[in-house]
């Protein structure tokens, strides 16, 4: 017997796919739940990460908030919250965001501590307000970073995301329970697969996505990448000029 | 020449094929296994338990009472499901495990007819696979029950399982996500009874607060909850009764490998045979209320019995 053909035989099964037990509607929850979770978290942590950025104010409480928030393990919180508001959805979507907001609101702070002193001054000695700065200047240059901090957060929710059928009928987590209770390691296996797939799905979408937020101003500036130009010589190579000195 | 592109390619192909050989090489084998450990000692008796605080305390009172009388002990507690345990059981790897009879059939006989707890222990005898022998029955019983608030049951004038046909509102039941194909699951209440579920909410914590919240919140209607369990009594609960045999009776009983000699047997036995239905309530709820070890709970209780 070999689990993992098993796995792929069960998600090739027709019988897997209709009705709100189906696996396109398990998919849908987790992806919808995922999204909801980040939109909680980036309400919550990307105005604090944009305020500590702009005012260099309340880094140190920010990282020991948010490294403490990382620590906490996301079962233990899930169940303390269930037993606060009950089962269903509520208690894994405030767990979930405690999970996501370190990384978004690590984003937002160190984007607007990577753009340039000197730009900054620059934008201010052109008369520009604080906010002005903050929307027209370091917002633009640090989304990239804040992007690659919702990545981060996306891809530890979509995958932990399953915790949410501990309490609740929803999501792909309900074929991990449901297989390892009943020793259906095909559904286990085939379950996991899918939450793979969805994971690399939304990470080719943010790696692409983090490439188009880069301003144009920012990517013309920088030096092109292909390693064909670089300035690395290899033997027979050099240019002709030196050769002929 | 190695462009980026082309690097970009080799490496996600070499993730790819890392991935494809790492989940090949775990393929063929119990993911969940650790592995087996058959060449112990001949004294040595491996005592298992399932993952589930009640029965790992009735295994760790059998593990003391034999270490008492001279074995070695080997505890392998909180196995899991009886799923993942009973391979290992018939396998010969574990010897004694504490176990209650009708869950046990079912789970080896889909077809079993039920009956009383001397029937359903007669029938356990003979469905057992050979090399593995039911001990003497115990009058403590840990069965399943579908469970409900008293408020509930007072506002539908319910007396048992049949009665649930007098509720107007949509029923949802709530349990561990197995509860779903188990024999007395949602669809056995249906099958055996009429009553239409509404809808299945997985709460993954075996009855624990979590249902018992659920319960008293009236997210769920009905819920799973094993009947030794203090939560019945301190939450209000009660365990409808059922006239019809959907569960069967779930008395305690040691199964055990033909390891265990006539000694070892007459020590289970003795605790099988002391061993009362309020006993083990009072076990359960020294573990749920006082949050007492499995280990002081057994010894405390073969104290009090008065047993080696």
């Amino acid at each position: 017997m070999n689990y993992f053909t098993d796995a792929v035989a069960w998600l090739l099964d027709p019988a897997h796919y209709p009705g709100p037990t189906g696996i396109p509607a398990r998919l849908g929850e987790q992806l919808l739940f995922t999204v909801v979770t980040l939109v909680l978290a980036s309400v919550i942590a990307i105005p604090v990460g944009f305020l500590i950025g702009h005012t260099g104010r309340g880094r140190g409480i920010a990282v020991a908030t948010s490294g403490g928030l990382r620590a906490i393990p996301t079962l233990g919180l899930l169940t303390l919250v269930a037993l606060w508001i009950g089962i269903g959805l509520g208690a894994p979507y405030v767990a979930l965001t405690v999970l996501a907001i370190p990384p978004i609101l690590a984003g937002a702070y160190t984007g607007f501590e990577a753009v340039n002193r000197a730009t900054i001054d620059a934008a201010r000695a052109v008369g520009m307000t604080e906010l002005q700065i903050v929307r027209h200047v370091e917002i633009p240059l640090g989304l990239p970073l804040l992007i690659g901090g919702l990545r981060s957060a996306t891809l530890q929710v979509v995958a932990t995301a399953t915790l949410a059928a501990y309490v609740a009928d929803f999501g792909l987590g309900r074929f991990l329970f449901a297989g390892l209770k009943t020793n259906d390691y095909a559904q286990m296996l085939g379950g996991s697969i899918l939450v793979i797939l969805l994971a690399l799905v939304l990470e080719g979408l943010f790696a692409g996505l983090q490439k188009l937020v880069v301003p144009r101003g920012v990517a013309v500036g920088r030096p092109p990448v292909d390693r064909k130009a670089s300035t690395r010589r290899r033997p027979g190579m050099e240019p002709a000029i030196t050769k002929g000195i | 020449m190695f462009t980026a592109k082309k690097g970009r390619l080799a490496a996600v192909a070499a993730v790819a094929v890392g991935a494809v050989v790492a989940l090949a090489g775990c393929a063929s084998s119990n993911p969940l296994g650790t592995g087996s450990n058959a060449s112990s000692a001949p004294t040595t008796l491996v005592v298992g338990s399932q993952d589930y605080y009640s029965n790992e305390i009735i295994a760790e009172i059998y593990a003391q009472a034999l270490e008492s009388n001279g074995f070695t002990v080997d505890r392998q507690f909180r196995i899991g499901q009886r799923e993942v345990y009973l391979p290992e059981l018939k396998s010969g790897s574990i010897d004694v495990f504490p176990e209650y009879t009708g869950s046990l059939l079912q789970a080896l006989d889909k077809a079993a007819a039920g009956g009383t707890s001397d029937a359903v222990h007669d029938q356990l005898v003979k469905a057992l696979p050979s090399g593995l022998t039911a001990l003497d029955k115990s009058d403590a019983s840990d069965q399943n029950s579908w469970t409900a608030t008293q408020a509930f049951v007072d506002t539908y004038k319910l007396t048992d399982l049949a009665s649930l046909k007098n509720v107007t509102e949509p029923i949802t039941v709530g349990g561990n996500s197995e509860l779903e194909t188990r024999p007395y699951g949602p669809t056995a209440l249906k099958d055996k009874y009429g009553i239409t579920i509404a809808g299945f909410v997985p709460v993954e914590d075996n009855g624990g607060p979590l249902t018992v919240k659920a319960l008293v919140d009236n997210k769920i209607q009905l819920a799973n909850i094993y009947t030794a369990d203090p939560n019945i009594k301190s939450n209000n609960l009660v365990a409808l009764s059922d006239p019809d045999g959907l569960f069967f009776p779930d008395n305690v009983v040691p199964i055990v490998s033909s390891k265990v000699d006539e000694k070892a047997a007459g020590v289970l036995n003795k605790i099988s045979a002391a061993m009362t239905a309020a006993d083990l309530v009072s076990l359960n709820a020294q573990s749920v209320n006082d949050k007492e070890s499995a280990d002081k709970i057994a010894s405390a209780w073969l104290a009090q019995a008065k047993l080696f």
